[in-house]
């Protein structure tokens, strides 16, 4: 897998300090199942948090030592855990939020054979779904209110500025407005994170929009 | 709260193989070992709690409970990938999500490798020196970059309360970012052919 569009530093450091709303940060660790490249950094951002964390100290009060001992008589051994591994399609956080595989997916149809599933994501700063794009469809023509993250799953889709396959990251904001369009060949299954509501341009899908909930 | 020189921290960090204390903690239990990790590691958990906003009493508590999951977990950890402060403020990171409920963070999918049982020497070292070199590389940076990057990990402004802080607009702190982080990278790439 060739994977083009990546993580830019700036959502690496703010993943890596915990910073971005729950819904970016499934996105970030999906894409990080998939991509060597960028776990490599992110790996150096969070060497970059030890770096700063060495970097200043605070008493502890006194005591604390024995305290913590005293905690630490009162756990019991962590569980030893399994290899958390995607499947096929959906890597292993992804798998987590749809509690299964693909299969387990509850599509909602969204017209022309586009559909979306929305997924349970805490907080309410962000929100993340699946999208299904038959071979050859187009999203509805959209802006956005604020920062989309789409990682696409299986196939490909393209919008005007260029060409996404399995793998990788679109990063759009307010400025962008385009019309993604699976490629020929197979569905395109995407895992999407926007930043207030998408706003649709057509007028049919905005009159849709409350139902559906993009 | 006080801040180290930089030669204060660069000879302490060499000073010390804290990968060989945590080992003595998972396969003997040893408390000697875990008290010289407590001694160096608990205060700057504490530090970087208070800095990200939690009040002290929390993060007394919470520098305990990180410290005490070093202890539980101390099969987890991958002297290879991470040095002993680069997996100890992943830990940090994880309990300040739960104090200080901020925002759940997914984890990415687990490596195909785990743990070595015995780990090789000089990647235990190399990772130890990533993070000594990247304390380094900080410590050098002109101050205003230095403070921005440490907020972002203390998470105690964004991006566009930085901005408002300090009077720029918020494509002057972005670009701020990326250079403080490109001369990072330079220094580090500096380092590396030194050797
Ligand atoms: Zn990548
Ligand atoms: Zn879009």
């Amino acid at each position: 897998m060739t994977i083009k569009h990546h993580l830019s530093d700036e959502l690496l450091m703010a993943y890596a300090a915990a910073e971005l709303p729950e819904a970016f940060n499934l996105v970030i660790a999906a894409h990080l199942s998939m991509c060597d490249e960028c776990r490599a950094r992110s790996m150096a951002f969070d060497a970059l948090g030890g770096a700063v964390i060495e970097d200043s100290t605070c008493e502890m009060s006194a005591g604390s030592l024995e305290a913590c001992m005293a905690r630490i008589n009162g756990l019991s051994q962590a569980p030893a855990t399994g290899m958390r591994r995607g499947d096929r399609v959906l890597p292993a956080p992804v798998l987590d939020y749809v509690g299964g595989g693909l299969e387990a997916v509850k599509w909602r149809a969204l017209g022309m054979g586009v559909r979306q599933s929305i997924l349970r994501i805490g907080d309410k700063g962000a929100s993340a779904r699946l999208l299904y794009i038959p071979a050859g469809a187009a999203m509805p023509d959209h802006g956005h209110r604020g920062l989309e993250l789409t990682l696409v799953l299986q196939g490909a889709f393209r919008d005007e500025a260029d060409r996404f396959g399995r793998g990788d990251i679109e990063v759009a904001d307010a400025s962008v407005e385009h019309t993604p369009v699976a490629e020929a060949g197979e569905a395109c299954i995407c895992l999407a994170a926007t930043q207030g509501s998408l706003k649709f341009n057509a007028l049919l899908p905005r009159l849709a929009q409350p139902f559906f909930r993009i | 709260m006080r801040r180290k020189g930089n030669l204060r921290l660069a000879a302490d960090v060499e000073q010390t193989d804290w990968s060989a204390l945590v080992f003595r903690v998972r396969d003997d239990q040893d408390k000697a070992a875990f008290a010289a990790l407590f001694r160096h590691f608990a205060p700057r958990v504490k530090a970087f709690l208070m800095k990200s906003g939690a009040s002290e009493a929390l993060a007394e508590e919470c520098a305990q409970d990180v410290m005490a999951t070093l202890w539980q977990k101390a099969r987890l950890f991958d002297a290879e990938r991470a040095s002993v402060a680069t997996w100890v403020f992943t830990i940090a990171r994880n309990r300040r999500i739960d104090a200080l409920r901020k925002s759940r963070r997914p984890e990415p999918e687990d490596l195909p490798w785990g743990p070595e049982p015995e780990p090789d020497q000089a990647e235990v070292y190399e990772a130890q020196q990533e993070t000594e070199r990247l304390g380094v590389a900080l410590a050098q940076l002109p101050l205003k970059q230095r403070v921005l990057i440490e907020r972002a990990y203390f998470g105690d402004l964004s991006h566009s309360e930085i901005a408002a802080e300090t009077g720029l607009p918020l494509g002057t702190i972005k670009s701020r970012i990326r250079l403080a982080l490109d001369r990072l990278r330079q220094q580090m790439d500096v380092k590396a052919t030194e050797k």
